[in-house]
This record gives C-alpha cells, sequence and structure tokens, in this order.
C-alpha cells in the first residue's frame, strides 16, 4: 500500500516535469531545425532537405562575421580580463588589509550596481562615454561592462583570497618580499580557479550583453554579435529569418558550452544568481 | 582577529583601481543625473553646450496631471510596468519557481535534470536569441504557438498585437524562472529531511506540511527572492527587442519609456527626470532588501 502510494506520486511528479519541460522547450524549437532548412520560414519544420547554405549566407556577412569573430571578442575579452585583474587586486586588498565593515561595504556596492542600471543609467554613462570621446569605441563599451561587473566580482574573489593561508605570505615576508611581490607570486596563482570562474562569468555577461554597446556604438563595422543580430530581424523590418537562423547557433553555442563547462569543473551554483 | 598583511594605505592602493571604476560608472552616474534631469540639456545645439537650470519642470511635466495617463506618457508607462512586475516576477518566476523546487525536492533523475537544465539555459542564453525565438514562437501565421492552438481546434490571435502585455509576461516568465527555483532547491535542500519525517509519523496531511514547515522555513528566501526578481524585473530591456515597446505604447515599460526619452529622442532633460524616478523606485527595493537581511532570523533553525 505505501509503496504503490510512492509510485503513483513519481508518475504524477514526472507527468508534471515533462510538461513543464515542454513548455521551455516549444519557443526554442525553431532553432533545431531551421538553421539547417534550405526552405526556412517563422514555422517549425523538419527540413525536406538539410543544408547548410544558412551559414554560408551568415559566413558572407561582413557585419555579422566582424561582429561575431572580431568585435564580440574584443568586448568580451577586454571586459574578462579586465574585470578579472582589477577585481583580484581590489579582493586582494580588502581581504589582506582587514578593512573594517567590508561585509556590509561589498553586498552595499552590488545592491548600488543593481540601482544604477539598465537603461537609467545608460544616459548619464552616454554622456560621461561622450565627452571623454569615447562614444563608438570599444574600449568605452569594455570599461563600462567592467564598472557594472566589479562589485560581484570582487565579491566572489574575495572568497578565493581569503581561502588562501596567510602563513605562505608570512613566509614570503620575512625573506623580505614587498606586497607588489607577495600579491604576484603568491595569491595570484593560488587564486587563478576563482579568477577563471569570474573571467567567464563576465565573459558570458559582456558577450549576451545588449543595451550598452546598442547605446554607445554607431559604426555596423564595430557592433559586436548582439547589436548585429538585432539589426537582422529589427520587429520595424522584414528580418532575414536565412542569415538568422544559422547567426544565432554560431552566436549562442559559445556561451552556452563555456557556461555548461565552467559549471561541470567548478560549480557556479550561486554565482549564476547575480547574472546581470 | 587576524593580523593585516598589508597596511591600511597599501590595501587601499590594491583596491583603488576598482574604485575609480565604481565611482566613475556607478557613483558618478547616480549624483550627475540628479543635476542633469533639473536642465534643459539636448545633445547638439545651444543646450547641450550650456544647459539651463529649469528647477522641477521636467518632472512637472511628467506628473502633468492632464496627460498622466495618456498612451507614451509616465503614468502609463508605471502602471504597464506593475502590471509586468507583478505578472511575470512576482506570480511567474516567482510560482513557477517555488512549483519546479517542490516537485523535485529530494528527487533525482532525468526528467529533474532536464528541467533544469531547459530552465538555466533558456536564462543564459543571448537576449537578442531568445527574443527572436519568441518572435518567431508568436508569429500569427507560421509561429509555433499557433500552429499547435490550430491543430487543437482553438483560436489563432496575432499575440503580440492582441495581447502584447500578456505576451512579454509569459516571455519574461520563461526566461527568468531559472533563478528562483536555484533559489528555492537550494533553499529547500537545507531544510533536515527528519522534520518531514517526523511530520509524516504523526501523520500531517501534505497541506499541513507545506503549510507548517516548508513555508515558514523558506519565508526568508521567499523574501529575498521576490524582492531582487522585482528589482531585475522592473529594469529589464529585453521586452523592448520583442516589442520595441509597441504597438501603441501598450508593452512601453519605464525602461523603455526612459529609453525612448532620453537616448532615442535625446529629451536628455526630461529622459533623466524619468530616470532619477527609476533609480529611487531601485533604491527603495534595495534598501527593503538590506533591512530584511539584517532582520533576518539564523539561517539554519537550531533544534
Amino acid at each position: 500500500m505505501k509503496k504503490r502510494k510512492l509510485t503513483l506520486t513519481q508518475i504524477l511528479v514526472g507527468i508534471v516535469g515533462v510538461i513543464i519541460a515542454i513548455l521551455f522547450t516549444l519557443p526554442m524549437l525553431w532553432f533545431v531545425f531551421a538553421p539547417f532548412n534550405s526552405s526556412v520560414s517563422l514555422s517549425v519544420a523538419i527540413p525536406e532537405r538539410f543544408t547548410l547554405e544558412n551559414f554560408v549566407v551568415a559566413f558572407s556577412s561582413e557585419v555579422a562575421m566582424r561582429g561575431l569573430l572580431v568585435n564580440s571578442v574584443i568586448i568580451g575579452g577586454g571586459t574578462m580580463v579586465g574585470t578579472a585583474i582589477i577585481a583580484a587586486m581590489a579582493a586582494y586588498g580588502i581581504s589582506r588589509g582587514n578593512l573594517p565593515g567590508r561585509q556590509i561595504f561589498t553586498t552595499v556596492l552590488i545592491l548600488f550596481s543593481s540601482v544604477v542600471t539598465g537603461t537609467a543609467s545608460m544616459i548619464p554613462i552616454f554622456l560621461l562615454i561622450f565627452s571623454l570621446g569615447l562614444i563608438d569605441t570599444h574600449l568605452g563599451v569594455i570599461l563600462v561592462m567592467i564598472g557594472g561587473l566589479l562589485p560581484a566580482a570582487i565579491f566572489i574573489v574575495i572568497d578565493f583570497v581569503d581561502g588562501v593561508p596567510r602563513s605562505y605570505e608570512e613566509a614570503a615576508m620575512i625573506s623580505g618580499a614587498g606586497p607588489l611581490t607577495l600579491f604576484r607570486d603568491i595569491t595570484f596563482p593560488l587564486i587563478r580557479p576563482g579568477l577563471m570562474v569570474v573571467g567567464i562569468w563576465a565573459l558570458v555577461n559582456a558577450w549576451g550583453s545588449f543595451l550598452t554597446p546598442f547605446i554607445l556604438l554607431r559604426d555596423p563595422l564595430k557592433v559586436p554579435a548582439s547589436v548585429a543580430f538585432y539589426v537582422f530581424y529589427d520587429p520595424e523590418g522584414t528580418p532575414n529569418i536565412k542569415l538568422v537562423a544559422a547567426y544565432a547557433v554560431l552566436y549562442t553555442i559559445p556561451v552556452v558550452l563555456l557556461y555548461l563547462l565552467v559549471n561541470w569543473r567548478y560549480g557556479f551554483s550561486f554565482f549564476g544568481g547575480i547574472k546581470r | 582577529m587576524q593580523r593585516s598583511i598589508l597596511s591600511r594605505r597599501i590595501s587601499v592602493l590594491f583596491a583603488s583601481p576598482a574604485f575609480i571604476f565604481i565611482a566613475l560608472f556607478l557613483i558618478y552616474p547616480f549624483v550627475s543625473i540628479i543635476f542633469i534631469s533639473m536642465t534643459n540639456r539636448t545633445l547638439v545645439g545651444a543646450t547641450a553646450q550650456n544647459p539651463d537650470f529649469v528647477g522641477l519642470d521636467n518632472y512637472i511635466r511628467l506628473f502633468e496631471p492632464s496627460r498622466w495617463m495618456n498612451r507614451g506618457e509616465m503614468g502609463f508607462s508605471l502602471y504597464i510596468t506593475v502590471q509586468f512586475v507583478i505578472g511575470s516576477a512576482l506570480i511567474g518566476q516567482a510560482g513557477l519557481g517555488l512549483l519546479i523546487a517542490t516537485l523535485f525536492q529530494r528527487r533525482k533523475g532525468f526528467i529533474r535534470e532536464l528541467v533544469f537544465s531547459l530552465a538555466v539555459a533558456v536564462w543564459i542564453a543571448p537576449d537578442v536569441v531568445v527574443a527572436f525565438a519568441w518572435f518567431a514562437f508568436l508569429d500569427p501565421f507560421d509561429g509555433t504557438l499557433n500552429a499547435i492552438l490550430g491543430a487543437l481546434g482553438l483560436g489563432q490571435p496575432d499575440w503580440l498585437l492582441k495581447y502584447p502585455l500578456l505576451s512579454i509576461i509569459f516571455f519574461n516568465t520563461w526566461r527568468g524562472t531559472a533563478f528562483s527555483m536555484l533559489l528555492f532547491s537550494s533553499a529547500l535542500s537545507s531544510i533536515p529531511p527528519s522534520y518531514m519525517e517526523t511530520a509524516d509519523v504523526v501523520g500531517a496531511s501534505t497541506l499541513q506540511k507545506l503549510r507548517d514547515i516548508l513555508l515558514p522555513l523558506l519565508r526568508p528566501y521567499i523574501a529575498t527572492d521576490l524582492i531582487l526578481i522585482t528589482l531585475w524585473t522592473f529594469n529589464t530591456f529585453t521586452p523592448f527587442l520583442l516589442t520595441g515597446g509597441g504597438p501603441a505604447y501598450r508593452t512601453e515599460l519605464l525602461s523603455i519609456y526612459t529609453y525612448r526619452t532620453g537616448l532615442q529622442f535625446f529629451e536628455i532633460g526630461k529622459g533623466s527626470a524619468i530616470a532619477v524616478i527609476v533609480m529611487l523606485i531601485n533604491l527603495v527595493l534595495a534598501s527593503v532588501y538590506l533591512i530584511s537581511l539584517r532582520s533576518r532570523p539564523l539561517e539554519q533553525p537550531s533544534d
């Protein structure tokens, strides 16, 4: 009796679970077949003839390819490296200087980055970048991205710095090492896994971000893949469906793979929660 | 108390690049926009270099009672945003997240992995890609949704034209449920199994277990979740990629209204006034969150 009741619950959970899984899948189903369909439309259809022609269309668009292979790589890479290094230095200073009230300090910073966010923050940031002469430059986009990601990045890296035993540094201090040597030769190599996590988290954010480059860049040959993609399907115009279908795959797969890789190796567990 | 490795001066030096970034891109925008919102600044022309101080004029224009609730105005946009936050965050994401988390509590297996992976995948996929996916999904003639409804013999409306707000509410629920799901799931796994076993022994019903054990223990997590997703949903710009704010301003969230006024038409003074109001609402939400953190009881109930 007891056992039967258990299986009934299991069946119910299974049915509801499958329904939820289907609901999550349906809107993305189009992307499974459309990239390989020679006569692609907005409907979900198993292609009569599988083809890679749509990818040829994507590869022959200069805006699409520069966006993906040059601009997104520069913006994503710059944001990743900048965020990781600056956050590592800050986390080192905060952890090893025993600054008072650091818990509340980092929490308030993270919250503040959720207050000064979105389109509301883009007006003053646009004016700032404009007056710095950095409109239509990758550097401007990278700096703004780093600024927004730093509070959460520092918060994550501090835990990794705290995990490095202080005795290593104390031993090195006895033999006369200065602060910069301690950081560069002892702590930095030891927190590298943490910096990997934060760096890839920053890269995934920069890769997907639309608003900042959309506002700060003008030249179609400078925009990253996110903005290029939007140009191809702007709701006001007619989407270039062949291009969109193939381009979405090329653009999405790298970040999803990176995310899964880091998740599997280090476990994002809850860092993903501070996705912006 | 641990000894310091670095002197206070050196540690501040290490943190200074980060402080410069935070000052430039978080604190300066917050302060400067309050001043800009009291000017008639534009991007080009005479008022670009030397804007005039206009006091609270921009705010008075926003709150002008005769136009306030017209389409494309502040009040209407705020009303849309409130419906959007309640529908997609508080009911949609939190509700569905809690459902999935409780459904698979202390269960393993293929279906659980499938649901969790799908929810996380649509959460981390780039904005523009998921927006286009829904654009195709909701297409009145070729879209998957209407194909299914048609096969079931139901109506096939043009969703983005007839039910635009409902469409972006479902879109954002689908897009953001993963966060609540993960939060509630890790909260549930911290509840000792012995609580449920004891309840089983004394013969408590499922409803009683939910009301008397799960909900009280989950309450702090639910508070955290609701405040954070409200803050994020309130500021999201992604629906713009699906509807552009239309048709006829019917999905013009405050984030999109801010964009249209300040960054598309470059009425910078007025746009800044909207942005200040948005940030003040954000500040209230963030403060509520901080207060709830401080008054939170011990996470692990001691027994």
